[in-house]
């Protein structure tokens, strides 16, 4: 037997040390999800490692941000003008979709939804992957020193990126749902199908059951469903890129994720979720006029006087503003409000034609559209009275602008506002109902 | 001179010359192989198709020429990998123990410091790797994974090319017994 070991002794040993990675590895499969027992060995390699790549990153930034801030500046004006742009744009935006939130809120009252939200993210940057092509997992700079734990969702400005699936001090890894061990729950926008999004082999995302009857179509959007208990509902996930039928009797829907997983530098780590009755926003709303007031240069502040806080149909005060101010301010508004807003006084300057609206906007509210200043009133109601606009070129008696000011958000109103119809007496009152916001409307296109 | 052929000879025992490396460099160099294997695939992703730890491997099995030596090395090395990864501590372990011996045992019998040799010698063992990792996480794992005969040369070729450079550069800290 001697002889026998010591003629293959090299062998013998490569049996023997395989034989115990075997032993090792099939006491790990065993069990499963018990990362306990090799933790502390996988302390000591990330521990050498990552405090290598937090310093390369470190420096890698510095030197970024070196160059991007104090050199690279080229452009940076037009680009600044270019997003303020694209803010007016979307916080008028925000005011429509306020209101469809608002009123989902309500319902979801009505019918006692509990909702979940994020209540507390930490952010972190990514340091490291795991160092192997098959396995789709990164390193982020932020551990159980802060807050994180296993299972908490991991997720970037593009959509979701994965769960922490190991926690350490100061780093943690992330498994991100490309890889083929991950699984989320998720289902599609419009038909609201729900399935599990899964890791291939290979790197890509598919979602898996759903039912090879059912209609699924390339770019529809795929959402979190909150099912999984990791993800908040409703978090982008990704786009449908293919779809194919499947094994028995489900199709493969494949998934181009929200997020580049490939390129993520920096992420939020969700560490508090919260679920809660809905609760309907009884806060202070920003209002489409408010907003346009805001954005308007030219308009002067408010005057001394308030006006008067009157009801749906009162009269208000309409003033006609001067040429430039109007046609300026208007062309840069790209309302989109709608439903809320009701306006009792309203200022047109002087001299004015009718306000024209820059064409090609989508939604453009019949505030921006004849430049329409709101001083006052306080809609708390959030109910929409879609009443007629007229757009006086000269100032209007008090008594018959009230059905003028309250014109913003109603769908009839977007074309009447921009043009400058005869004034009307003032709209029959409604009550405060919550009605489902219209969509915005199209305005006229120009002076009539 | 340019090789014009690729000579792989089997050379006896006493012709082989037998390299030893000191510790930092022992130690330092399979630790910036998993250190560039983890960190610079998150700037550059194509970088994920080459694999330094195992070109490390090879080149310590190779130039050692001692098949317990490149057993450990390839085994070390191998759980340091998985350690960083996300699935259970073994399966790149068992992979490299494989391989470290393999590329030992045929350093022993083979002259592989030449270009073409390396190349070879890589493109082999990148495909014994991918193997064993297949069927070990397959096997054992139960973990999906799809066989591509077209991948996987593509990839062992890009290894290879890469391993050639790379133990030219390596061979300047080898050391003669």
């Amino acid at each position: 037997m001697e002889t026998v070991l010591g003629r293959y002794r090299n062998l013998t040993i490569l049996v023997g040390v395989l034989f115990l990675q075997l032993l090792g590895l099939a006491v790990q499969v065993k069990r499963s999800g018990d990362a306990e027992s090799t933790r502390l060995i996988r302390i000591w390699a990330v521990d050498t490692i990552t405090p290598f790549e937090r310093v390369l990153v470190l420096a890698q930034n510095g030197t970024a941000n070196l160059w991007h801030n104090y050199f690279f500046l080229r452009g940076v004006r037009a680009e600044n003008r270019q997003l303020k742009q694209q803010i007016e744009q979307m916080r008028l935006e925000q005011v429509r979709l306020s209101e469809d939130a608002g009123q989902a809120r309500r319902l979801q009252q009505l019918l006692a939804f509990k909702e979940q939200i994020i209540a507390k993210t930490v952010p972190a940057q990514v340091i490291g992957s795991s160092g192997s092509d098959l396995s789709r997992s990164i390193y982020i700079d932020k551990g159980s020193n802060e807050g994180i734990a296993t299972d908490m969702a991991v997720i970037s400005a593009g959509g979701i990126v994965g769960k922490v699936l190991r926690v350490y001090p100061s780093t943690s890894l992330v498994l991100m749902i490309n890889d083929q061990t991950s699984g989320v729950g998720a289902m599609l926008e419009k038909s609201r199908l729900q399935g599990v999004l899964k890791g291939t082999p290979d790197g890509a995302v598919i979602l898996e059951r759903v039912m090879s009857d059912e209609e699924v179509a390339p770019g529809d959007t795929v959402l979190s469903s909150g099912g999984d208990q990791i993800f908040p509902k409703g978090l982008a996930v990704g786009t449908v890129t293919k779809v194919s039928p499947g094994r028995e009797m489900f199709l493969k829907i494949e998934v181009k994720p929200a997020a580049d997983l490939s390129r993520l530098e920096e992420v939020l780590v969700v560490t508090e979720k919260q679920e809660r009755n809905a609760v309907v926003d009884s806060g202070t709303r920003v209002r489409a006029a408010d907003i346009l007031a805001q954005r308007l240069p030219s308009v002067p502040e408010k005057p001394a006087v308030p006006a008067t806080t009157v009801g749906p149909g009162a009269p208000g005060n309409t003033k006609v503003i001067s040429p430039g101010q109007n046609t300026n301010a208007a062309a840069k508004a790209p309302a989109t409000a709608t439903g809320s807003v009701k306006p009792d006084s309203v200022q047109h300057i002087a001299g004015s034609p009718a306000p024209k609206v820059e064409s090609g906007l989508s939604a453009v509210s019949p505030a921006a559209g004849s430049a329409v200043r709101h001083d006052s009133g306080d809609d708390a109601d959030g109910s929409s009275q879609p009443t007629a606009t007229p757009a006086p070129k000269k100032v209007i008696p008090k008594a018959a602008s009230g059905d003028a000011a309250s014109s913003a958000g109603s769908p009839n109103a977007a074309g009447s506002n921009a043009t400058s119809s005869p004034v009307k007496p003032a709209a029959q009152p409604k009550p405060p109902v919550s009605q489902p916001s219209p969509k915005p409307p199209v305005a006229d296109d120009g002076p009539h | 001179m340019v090789p014009t052929s690729v000579p792989i000879t089997y050379t006896s025992g006493e012709q082989i010359e037998v390299y030893r490396f000191s510790i930092p460099v022992t130690v330092g160099v399979p630790l910036l192989a998993l250190f560039l294997q983890a960190f610079v695939p998150r700037r550059f992703p194509f970088f994920s198709i080459f694999d330094l730890p195992l070109l490390v491997t090879i080149f310590f099995g190779m130039a050692r020429r001692n098949p317990i030596s490149g057993l450990f090395t390839g085994a070390a090395i191998g759980l340091a990998q998985d350690m960083l990864g996300a699935y259970p501590i073994g399966i790149y372990g068992i992979a490299k123990t494989v391989v470290g011996y393999g590329a030992s045992s045929l350093g022993a019998k083979l002259d592989v410091e030449n270009a073409g040799a390396r190349l070879l010698v890589t493109l082999g063992f990148y495909l014994v790797h991918a193997a064993v990792y297949f069927t070990v996480a397959r096997g054992m794992v139960n973990m999906t994974l799809n066989w591509s005969w077209s991948r996987g040369i593509l990839a062992g070729l890009a290894n290879a090319v890469l391993g050639v450079g790379l133990y030219f550069l390596l061979d300047k800290f080898k050391q003669r017994t």
